[in-house]
């Protein structure tokens, strides 16, 4: 069905985010001899192993112990090393949240929590690994930077410009094979957020997997013949808040979409933009205070209503509230 | 740096009871007990076994760095770092103090000369403690790092993980400590989880263990120092059994874990002090 629709962004081919995460590494490794990297036991499934092999004396295997990952890679910034720390999204951040609130993000330390297989689209693994929750806890804490690219190119180009960011970030990103929609030679900046399409109707801020949704569903909206304006959050902390009034200033409504809960994601930190600023309708495609499950990555997004068929819906529902 | 004699060490000592009690006693809050107890470890390291900078430079670059990891022992930190030019004892006065830069717990936010990570919540600082001595390999830093646990923190799990990580990586430029004093919050270690053989355990971690029989004699807790540099370089972390009687130097705070974390009120400091003789001059 998309590839019948009329999308502003194509793609040709479906990588996952993981491996740009992993091609970016090994990039931002060659470019900068300070960057280094550590794995809990998932070099495999995080694409690390090219910068192991090419770079062993700057990769740490610390085996399954997440909280002593994060507390070396805490310490190995003092003395000047950029750490790379890869595990799944769950165990990047819940597991060891105090770890990072104390050693990490408290004590402003230069590293990169680089998380993988975050959200539903994790898939047949089910809730146990599907963390819903990890926007949310990494963005409360002062200091944290918090970066949720959406396809592999702006993965590869976020894990690269990362390494000159000095401070605590957040990296978040899946397993899927998802389209590759944004040029490969994009310019990353942190905290700028990126009007991808212009519209007077509405205003869609999207942020990771379901940035494509949000391609397709404006498509959809098109036909009909409502404007969208599609916002790619890549940077959900520090928030583009001037991005985001202005936008929301000209449509008067807004959509966020998300792979993450309600509670605590973008759209909160969107509605709290426009509660202090410029109220203004605004509906949530997230998941509603649930866990997850196991199925096909489609599978959920279409059962917790994250797709592009629901967003096209919230459209339409917060158009009528304007 | 000019070599202390022990008479030195131990005046440096007393003065450093007597900055811990009275900057417990002056915001009514804090942790005498251990700091007491690890007086003697303090000024061993700081006056005497650390090549260290009080000018200080985070990075450490060339220097030997401390990582305190029961960071609820703060005041005999800060007289330490204090009392060997990291910043001014006049300064010891806004201990735990609103707008003051020596917080409760050991933090980085308001830089205060010194410290360099955060800590308080425990069982973290040994991890630390191995990254900041891997970044020192990987620079060719031949300087040494150091870190002091508690004994109540063993019973944290992430101690473990790094017990596994430091000889897997050959972290054999690293002397850890711990303070066994066999006292915990709640009462003796003993009861509340027993640690029973630390010795054991951590040789079958893998690291090289020795162990301090007296960790409040000064010229005991050099020699375990100087011992545990022989031994690094060869492939292996060393751990330190460190055995100190908590709130040793005041007769009625000494070996119970009553102390812990309680302020001596007027009365009591009053004796306490007149225990401890001031020999470098009361900030």
């Amino acid at each position: 069905m998309e590839k019948t629709l009329d999308t502003k962004y194509t793609y040709t081919e479906k990588k996952d985010t993981r491996s740009g995460f992993g091609d970016g590494f090994l990039e931002v490794g060659k470019k900068n001899k300070n960057v280094v990297g550590l794995c809990a036991d998932l070099i495999g499934s995080l694409k690390m192993g090219a910068f192991q092999k090419e770079f062993p004396d700057r990769f740490f295997q610390v085996g399954i112990s997440e909280a002593n990952m994060m507390g070396v890679a805490a310490g190995l910034t003092i003395g000047g090393k950029i750490p790379y720390t890869g595990t799944f999204a769950n165990f990047s951040t819940g597991r060891v949240y105090d770890q990072i609130r104390q050693s990490i993000a408290y004590s402003e330390k230069n590293v990169k929590i680089c998380a993988s297989h975050a959200g539903l689209t994790l898939g047949e693994d089910g809730a146990t690994h599907q963390i819903l929750e990890d926007v949310g806890m990494m963005k409360m804490l002062p200091n944290m930077t918090v970066i949720n690219p959406c396809d592999y190119n702006q993965t590869k180009a976020a894990t690269i410009a990362i390494a000159d960011h000095e401070g605590p970030v957040y990296l978040r990103f899946g397993r899927p094979k998802w389209p590759i929609f944004t040029p490969a030679d994009q310019p990353f900046e942190i905290g700028k957020a990126w009007k991808m399409i212009e519209g007077t109707d509405v205003t869609i801020f999207a942020t990771g997997h379901l940035v494509w949704e949000a391609v397709v569903a404006e498509a959809m909206l098109r036909e009909e013949g409502i404007s969208v304006e599609l916002i790619n959050i890549h940077t959900i902390k520090p928030l583009d808040t001037a991005a985001v009034l202005a936008s929301v200033a000209k449509t008067g409504c807004a959509v966020t979409a998300e792979e993450h809960q309600y509670n605590g994601g973008l759209g909160d930190i969107i509605a709290q933009t426009l509660v202090r600023n410029q109220p203004a309708p605004q509906e949530f495609i997230g998941v509603d205070d649930s866990f997850g499950e196991s199925g096909k990555p489609e599978e959920l997004l279409e059962k917790y209503g994250l797709n592009a068929e629901n967003i096209v819906k919230a459209v339409k529902k917060v158009i009528a509230r304007k | 740096m000019e070599k202390h004699s022990t008479e030195q060490l131990n005046a440096v000592c007393s003065q450093v009871r007597r900055d811990i009690l009275r900057m417990v006693h002056a915001c009514q809050s804090g942790h005498p007990g251990a700091s007491l107890g690890c007086t003697e470890f303090f000024v061993a390291l700081y006056f005497d076994q650390m090549k260290h900078d009080s000018s200080f430079n985070l990075d450490g670059k060339g220097e030997d760095l401390f990582f305190l990891s029961n960071g609820h022992i703060s005041p005999v930190w800060y007289s330490v770092l204090s009392r060997s030019g990291y910043f001014d004892t006049e300064e010891l006065k806004t201990f735990r103090k609103i707008d003051s830069r020596l917080q409760g717990h050991p933090a980085t936010e308001e830089r205060l000369p010194g410290i360099r990570v955060a800590s308080g919540s425990l069982g973290q600082g040994l991890s630390v403690a191995i990254g900041a001595a891997l970044a020192k390999k990987i620079n060719g830093d031949d300087r040494l790092v150091y870190a002091l646990m508690g004994d109540g923190e063993q019973q944290e799990g992430q101690i473990w993980e790094a017990a596994m990580c430091a000889p897997h990586h050959k972290v054999d430029n690293l002397i850890a400590s711990i303070d066994v004093n066999g006292q915990q919050i709640d009462g003796p270690t003993k009861e509340i989880m027993n640690l029973l053989d630390l010795k054991s355990k951590w040789e079958a971690f893998g690291w090289e263990v020795i162990v301090t029989e007296n960790g409040n004699n000064i010229t005991e807790v050099i020699q375990s120092l100087e011992k545990a540099k022989t031994l690094l370089g060869k492939g292996k972390p060393v751990l330190n059994l460190l055995h100190t009687d908590m709130g040793y130097g005041v007769d009625f705070m000494v070996g119970t874990h009553k102390w812990h974390g309680v302020a001596p009120n007027d009365e009591q400091l009053e004796n306490a002090l007149g225990q401890l003789e001031e020999t470098l001059g009361d900030y």
